[in-house]
C-alpha cells in the first residue's frame, strides 16, 4: 500500500461499488437482477459490501423459466435468507399459462427468449426503474459496446445507435416518465477477473462450477444434462461423464465442460489454459451470428 | 497463477478507418493469446465468406451488426486482454471527425492513448485531432505507433521524418509522456514481439510500454477530494448510531485521525474510521471505494464533499469550461441545462459562448452565437448551487462536468473545467 496503486482486482471492485451506490442514490426503486449465476452472485457479494453494516437497500429479481437447476434455486433460498433482502420471483411458467408467452416446440426448445416477456411484466409490475445485472463486456460482441448505466425506452427496448455517451464517473441516470435503466456494475470485468476475485473474497458458489458426475446428452457439440426438459433425437444417447459448468442458465441450453476442477485453483488454472469463451457453449447464442444484439434490442438481460 | 497483484490500464486507440487500428487491437489480442478458439473460428469463417484470402483479425473487434454491414466502428468498443505483467482495457474508438465525441468519451477514463499514423501517408489532419483530444482530456501516457512499415520497406528516413513532424505539432499540445514505435500491426513487427526488418530502431515494442510504463502517479495524491454518494446507517439495534459516508476517494490520501472539513457546511471534524465491509483501510487514496465514519455529527449528505481543513477546492457557482458538444442539437448562449459534477447535480445555465477551437490548426474561433456537435468550445456556465471543484489539469475527476438536456435527460456535452 505504501506506493499508493490498489491491483486490478480491487480496482474493478472499487469501481463496481462506485457504480451499485450510484444506482442506490439515483433510482428510486433500483432491483439486482439474480440469475443464480457466478457473475450475480459475484454482484450480491458487491452489493453487500457497498451497504454495510446496512443490509442491502433493494431486492433481488429472479426469473424462473422453471427449467433451472434445482442446485440454482436451493442456493438463492439460502443466500436470500443470509443476507435478509428481498427476493421478487418472476414466473416463466406462469406467463406462459396467462397467454402472454408462447412455449417454442421441437428437440431445441427452449424458454431463454420467453424469459424476455417474464422480465418485463415483473419490472413493470414492481415499477422498476433501474435493474442491475452482472453482464460482462467480454462476454459477447455485442455486450462490448455496453455503458454501465444502458438507457431503456418505454417498450424495454435497447437502441445501440443511440446510447448515451458516458465520461468519467459522472453517470448519467436521468430518465422520463416510463423509461428505465439496466445497469452493469462489473462491465470491465473478465471471465478471469471474476474467478480470482471469487478466490480472493472466498464467495460460495452453486455446487454446479466444481467438478461432478452427471447424466449427459452430447448435442451439435455441446454438453447438456439430460433433464426432463430434454427431448432426446435419434441416435443420441444418455451418457455419464464427469464435468462441471462455466455458466449457469436454463438446463436444456447450458453446456458444460468435461473438467475435473474441484477447487478454485484448479477452476483458475483450467480457464487459463482453456481456448474457447465462456457463452462457447451457449445455445441460445448460436442461433445467428447476432443472437445477442437481437435479443437485447428488444429487452434481454 | 500469480495473476493478483497486477495493475489494470486503461488505453484508448484513434485511427482512421485505414490506418489498421482493427488489426493492431486483434494483434495485440491475438499475440497475447487473449483470443479463444471459437472466436477465432468465427473470424475466419466470416472472412473466408467475405472472399478474404487472410485472416481479417480486424472483424474480432466490430461488433455490431450495421458496424458490419459498414465496415467501420460507430460507436465505443471495449476489449480486454492480459499479460502476466498487466490487466488491459482498450477502448477502441473510431477516428472519423464525426465521431469526435466517441473519442472524448473513451479518452476520458484512459492512461494511456495509441496514436496511429499511416507510414505511407505521415500525418493527416485526423492525427492532429487525436493528439489533440488526447492532450484536451490529459490522457498522460501516448505512445504514435506508425503503422504499416512494411508497405514502405521498413525504411528509416520515412520513419524519423514522420516523428519529427509529430512533435513539431505536439510541442503545442502538452503531452507530457511522449513514445514512437515503428509498426506493421498486419506481420506484427515490433507489435508484442521485435520486428526483424528494423535494426536501426533502438528502442521497445509496444507491449513492452504498455506493460511497463509507469502509471502509480497518474492520480492526485496531494489534493483530499471524497465527494458522498450516500449516507450508510443501518437502522439496527447493534448499529444504532452508525453514520457513515459512502463513496469514491478522487485525490489525495486520506488517514484516520485525520482533520477534515465538510463542503458546503464548513465544519470540521477529526476522521475515525475508513472502512469498506468492515474492514478497517490505513489509507485511503483514488480510485478507491471505501466507507468513512467521523469522530463529530455532522449532517452530510450526498453531493457534499469532504476535504482537508487547509486544502480546500474552488467553491463557486461560476465556471469556465471547455466543453466537447455531443449532440446532434446545438447550443445557445442563455440555455438552461443540468450539470453532473462529482457526486453533486445542480440546474445550470449556459451564460455565455466565448470561442471555438479549430481542432485542426489549434486555433480560436470568436464570436459564435452556436456550440455545434463534435465542437469543442469555450464557455462560461452559472449553476444554482456552488460546486466544489478543480481545475481538470489538477484533477480529471473534481475537474469534469457532463451537461444534460433538461427535457430529453440526454448527455449532451463533457465538459473541463478551467
Amino acid at each position: 500500500m505504501s506506493n499508493y496503486v490498489i491491483n486490478h482486482l480491487k480496482e474493478l471492485e472499487s469501481e463496481a461499488i462506485f457504480v451499485i451506490r450510484e444506482i442506490a442514490a439515483q433510482f428510486e426503486n433500483p432491483v439486482l437482477l439474480f440469475s443464480g449465476g457466478k457473475d450475480s452472485i459475484l454482484l450480491t457479494h458487491l452489493a453487500k459490501k457497498a451497504f454495510f453494516p446496512a443490509k442491502i437497500p433493494f431486492p433481488l429479481i429472479h426469473i424462473d423459466t422453471g427449467h433451472n437447476f434445482p442446485e440454482t434455486i436451493a442456493f438463492r433460498d439460502e443466500l436470500v435468507e443470509k443476507l435478509g433482502v428481498k427476493l421478487i420471483v418472476g414466473s416463466v411458467q406462469e406467463a406462459i399459462d396467462k397467454g402472454r408467452a408462447k412455449e417454442e416446440t421441437g428437440a431445441d426448445a427452449s424458454r431463454n427468449s420467453l424469459q424476455i416477456v417474464s422480465l418485463l411484466d415483473t419490472l413493470e409490475e414492481y415499477k422498476v426503474d433501474a435493474a442491475m445485472g452482472g453482464a460482462r463486456r467480454d462476454e459477447e460482441k455485442a455486450r462490448a459496446k455496453e455503458r454501465f448505466f444502458s438507457h431503456r425506452d418505454e417498450f424495454g427496448q435497447w437502441d445501440p445507435k443511440n446510447q448515451r455517451p458516458e465520461l468519467w464517473n459522472l453517470f448519467n441516470g436521468r430518465k422520463n416518465y416510463g423509461e428505465h435503466f439496466r445497469v452493469f456494475p462489473i462491465s470491465n470485468w473478465t471471465e478471469m477477473d471474476v474467478w480470482e476475485y471469487i478466490k480472493l473474497e472466498n464467495i460460495d458458489l452453486p455446487s454446479l462450477y466444481y467438478t461432478h458426475q452427471r447424466d449427459c446428452v452430447v448435442r451439435d457439440g455441446v454438453i447438456l444434462a439430460n433433464s426432463e426438459f430434454i427431448k432426446l433425437k435419434e441416435n443420441e444417447a444418455v451418457v455419464n461423464m464427469t464435468i462441471r459448468y462455466r455458466t449457469c442458465g436454463d438446463m436444456p441450453i447450458t453446456g458444460a465442460v468435461e473438467s475435473e476442477a474441484d477447487t478454485l485453483d484448479k477452476i483458475i488454472e483450467e480457464i487459463a489454459t482453456t481456448r474457447t469463451t465462456e457463452r462457447g457453449g451457449r445455445a441460445d447464442d448460436k442461433r445467428a451470428e447476432t443472437a445477442m444484439e437481437d435479443r437485447k434490442k428488444q429487452g434481454y438481460f | 497463477m500469480e495473476y493478483q497483484d497486477i495493475e489494470l490500464l486503461r488505453f484508448t486507440t484513434a485511427g482512421s478507418v485505414d490506418d489498421g487500428k482493427s488489426t493492431l487491437i486483434g494483434r495485440l489480442l491475438y499475440d497475447s493469446k487473449s483470443i479463444f478458439q471459437d472466436q477465432l473460428d468465427a473470424v475466419e469463417e466470416s472472412s473466408k465468406s467475405k472472399g478474404f484470402d487472410y485472416v481479417d483479425l480486424s472483424l474480432l473487434t466490430d461488433g455490431l451488426k450495421s458496424e458490419r454491414e459498414q465496415g467501420i466502428t460507430i460507436d465505443v468498443a471495449y476489449r480486454y486482454f492480459a499479460t502476466p505483467k498487466r490487466k488491459f482495457i482498450i477502448a477502441d474508438t473510431p477516428g472519423h471527425i464525426q465521431y469526435t465525441r466517441n473519442m472524448v468519451t473513451g479518452a476520458s477514463t484512459a492512461n494511456l492513448a495509441i496514436i496511429l499514423i499511416d507510414a505511407r501517408k505521415g500525418m493527416l489532419e485526423q492525427t492532429h485531432r487525436h493528439a489533440f483530444i488526447a492532450s484536451l482530456l490529459r490522457i498522460p501516457h501516448a505512445i504514435v505507433c506508425v503503422n504499416k512499415m512494411d508497405l514502405v520497406e521498413y525504411n528509416e528516413d520515412v520513419y524519423n521524418g514522420i516523428v519529427s513532424d509529430f512533435k513539431a505539432f505536439s510541442s503545442k499540445l502538452g503531452i507530457s509522456d511522449i513514445q514512437f514505435i515503428p509498426i506493421s500491426a498486419l506481420n506484427g513487427d515490433n507489435v508484442v514481439n521485435r520486428s526483424e526488418h528494423m535494426d536501426w530502431y533502438g528502442g521497445s515494442t509496444l507491449m513492452y510500454h504498455l506493460e511497463t510504463v509507469h502509471i502509480s502517479s497518474d492520480h492526485n495524491l496531494v489534493d483530499c477530494r471524497f465527494p458522498i454518494q450516500s449516507v450508510i446507517r443501518p437502522h439496527t439495534l447493534e448499529n444504532q448510531d452508525y453514520r457513515g459516508f459512502a463513496g469514491r476517494i478522487d485525490g489525495g490520501v486520506f488517514k484516520p485521525g485525520d482533520k477534515v472539513k465538510s463542503l458546503p457546511s464548513g465544519f470540521v471534524s477529526t476522521i475515525k474510521t475508513i472502512e469498506l465491509n468492515g474492514e478497517q483501510i490505513a489509507e485511503a487514496f483514488a480510485p478507491m471505494s471505501v466507507t468513512m465514519t467521523l469522530e463529530d455529527e455532522i449532517d452530510n449528505s450526498r453531493g457534499d464533499m469532504i476535504v482537508r481543513e487547509n486544502n480546500v477546492p474552488e467553491i463557486s457557482q461560476d465556471i469556465e469550461v471547455l466543453v466537447t458538444w455531443m449532440s446532434t442539437k446545438p447550443i445557445q448562449a442563455r440555455t438552461k441545462v443540468v450539470i453532473k459534477h462529482t457526486t453533486n447535480e445542480s440546474i445550470g445555465m449556459v451564460k455565455e459562448l466565448k470561442y471555438k477551437i479549430d481542432i485542426n490548426t489549434l486555433h480560436r474561433i470568436e464570436g459564435i452565437d452556436k456550440v455545434e456537435m463534435n465542437d469543442i468550445a469555450r464557455m462560461s456556465i452559472r449553476t444554482a448551487k456552488p460546486l466544489f471543484y478543480d481545475a481538470y489539469k489538477k484533477n480529471r475527476q473534481t475537474g469534469s462536468v457532463i451537461i444534460i438536456d433538461e427535457q430529453t435527460n440526454e448527455t449532451i456535452g463533457a465538459g473541463m473545467i478551467i
